[in-house]
């Protein structure tokens, strides 16, 4: 049924881990008390009004460091089959991956200079 | 040398049923819940455990006495909380988003449960050594950060809203250094399954445990894992003196209790992967060979067998709340530092830090093939 070994256990874990908080909204949904008076459902804002919604256009400064993490993220994951097999491939795997890693590091040593990883 | 008998619960259990008359599938099946459920139920102990440490020790730093009325000590506090949290009244803000605002919490919180299916007790104690083992945890975990930004943004509050962004750009932030420390740790075992990165530290005890050989790494892996866990120092997505409560503001009753399940969970599963990575797992600090030829026993005798598996259990759990303790203790010892220190930290001092640390390590065992695992 399943071609890779031990993964039936993995999908039967998702679904009791799925079950966790479904239990428990369920639960908490039957025996809470309910009441829908008052000012309960306002957003809290330090006990004032709150003005305007938080759906407003606003500069997010973290897009820079995502479009960073994206470069590396993928980075790592092409260095993760490396490593498995590194005891098997030697020098030269060591020197691909160096020139690799390399090539990034120049991405990165330019992100910092242009301030991409500055938060101000 | 593999020992001729070793504990392996499921081969037992599938043998007796299998006497009885069963087809191998169906005994699969009726063995496949059973690790599950208990993992769960030690996952919840476990959180619950923590929760009283981390409330004991907290008052303990500041000089309080803490919980002390809800069973011995105060042994109950967290499970009364529990308890309480499961009958408080369910309150979604008129102007949220009442969809994600519920999948927000369970985005969560599953991603963090489904992680314990990689952790080992023993030699075949863990629910199942799938192949991409410790990859699998790094895959997992970045789920989290969609569910927490879900949440802030569902609330439509403005504190939540900077609360999942800045949840979001930490995680990402320490995912990186945290997933190159692993690497390396991979690349000595030349596997990814946890099973084998513990088998690896065994031989020599103490001496032969990851953390000598990686000790940047360690450290990196450490730091890392306490900023994914939104621990202080690097709480800041919560921070209550800025941001009230980040992404949690809006959340009351079950929804809040799955978020605080869920980071302390994350704590737990943590600190047992650092023991799994780094210091040796179910491993004892002596040779466990040493120790039965010390004692005059014969190491592939079962009731040997049976005590070391035993005390491999206790093992892990020791070392592992070992670690959960410090990150109490460093809760209350190190100030909490402000954004763009936490992103200065992780992208110009972690990630080149943990470059470094893999390649040194691959040259490392280019040049002693012998150390650091062939």
């Amino acid at each position: 049924m399943f071609v890779l070994p031990g993964y039936d256990a993995f999908l039967g874990f998702l679904l009791i881990a799925a079950a966790v908080p479904v239990l428990a909204l369920v639960t908490n949904a039957l025996l809470a008390p309910r009441s829908r008076r008052g000012e309960r459902r306002l957003t809290y804002e330090s006990g004032m009004e709150p003005v305007g919604g938080a759906w407003i256009q606003f500069n997010i400064r973290y897009y820079m460091f995502a479009l960073v993490f994206v470069i590396f993220d993928v980075e790592t994951v092409f260095l993760y089959p490396w490593a498995v097999a590194f005891h098997r491939l030697g020098l030269l795997a060591f020197i691909e991956a160096l020139v690799f890693i390399a090539i990034l590091v120049v991405a990165l040593a330019y992100a910092w200079r242009k301030g991409a990883l500055e938060w101000s | 040398m593999p020992p001729s008998f070793t504990v392996d619960l499921e081969a037992g259990f599938r043998g007796l049923i299998e006497a009885a008359g069963l087809s191998p599938a169906a005994s699969r099946l009726i063995w496949l819940p059973l690790p599950m459920l208990l993992v769960l139920v030690a996952a919840v102990v476990g959180v619950l455990v923590t929760v009283w440490l981390e409330r004991k020790i907290s008052a303990a730093a500041q000089q309080r006495i803490g919980p002390e009325y809800a069973g011995a000590l105060g042994i109950l506090q967290p499970m009364a909380d529990g308890l309480k949290l499961l009958v408080k009244e369910d309150v979604i803000p008129a102007r949220a988003d009442g969809l994600l605002f519920t999948l927000g919490p369970v985005l969560v919180v599953v991603p963090v449960i489904l992680s314990w299916l990689i952790v080992p007790f023993g030699q075949h104690l863990l629910i199942s050594n799938v192949g991409i083992g410790i990859f699998l945890w790094i895959a997992l975990s970045s789920v989290q950060p969609i569910g927490l930004l879900m949440s802030g943004y569902a609330s439509n509050n403005k504190y939540s809203l900077l609360g999942g962004l800045r949840a979001a750009a930490q995680s990402i932030s320490y995912e990186i250094p945290l997933a190159l420390a692993v690497l390396a740790v991979v690349m000595m075992s030349n596997s990814l399954s946890t099973v084998d990165i513990v088998d690896q530290q065994s031989g020599a005890g103490i001496l032969s445990w990851n953390i000598w050989r990686q000790p940047v790494g360690f450290l990196v892996f450490w730091i890392c894992a306490l900023a994914e866990c939104e621990r202080l120092p690097f709480d800041l997505p919560e921070a209550e003196e800025e941001l009230v409560a980040g992404y949690q503001t809006e959340y009351a009753g079950m929804k809040f209790a799955l978020f605080y399940l869920g980071s302390y969970i994350n704590l737990v599963l943590s600190a047992l992967l650092v023991t799994v990575l780094y210091l040796g797992g179910w491993g004892f600090p002596l040779p466990v060979e040493w120790l039965a030829s010390l004692l005059g026993q014969n190491i592939d005798a079962p009731l040997v067998q049976v005590v070391s598996a035993t005390l491999g259990i206790v093992m892990t759990v020791l070392k592992a709340y070992l670690l959960v303790f410090t990150a109490i203790l460093l809760r209350w010892t190190v100030p909490r530092v402000r954004i763009d220190q936490l992103l200065d930290f992780g992208w110009k001092f972690l990630l080149p830090i943990a470059l470094v640390n893999l390649l040194a390590t691959a040259a490392l065992k280019l040049a002693f093939p012998a150390v650091f695992g062939g």
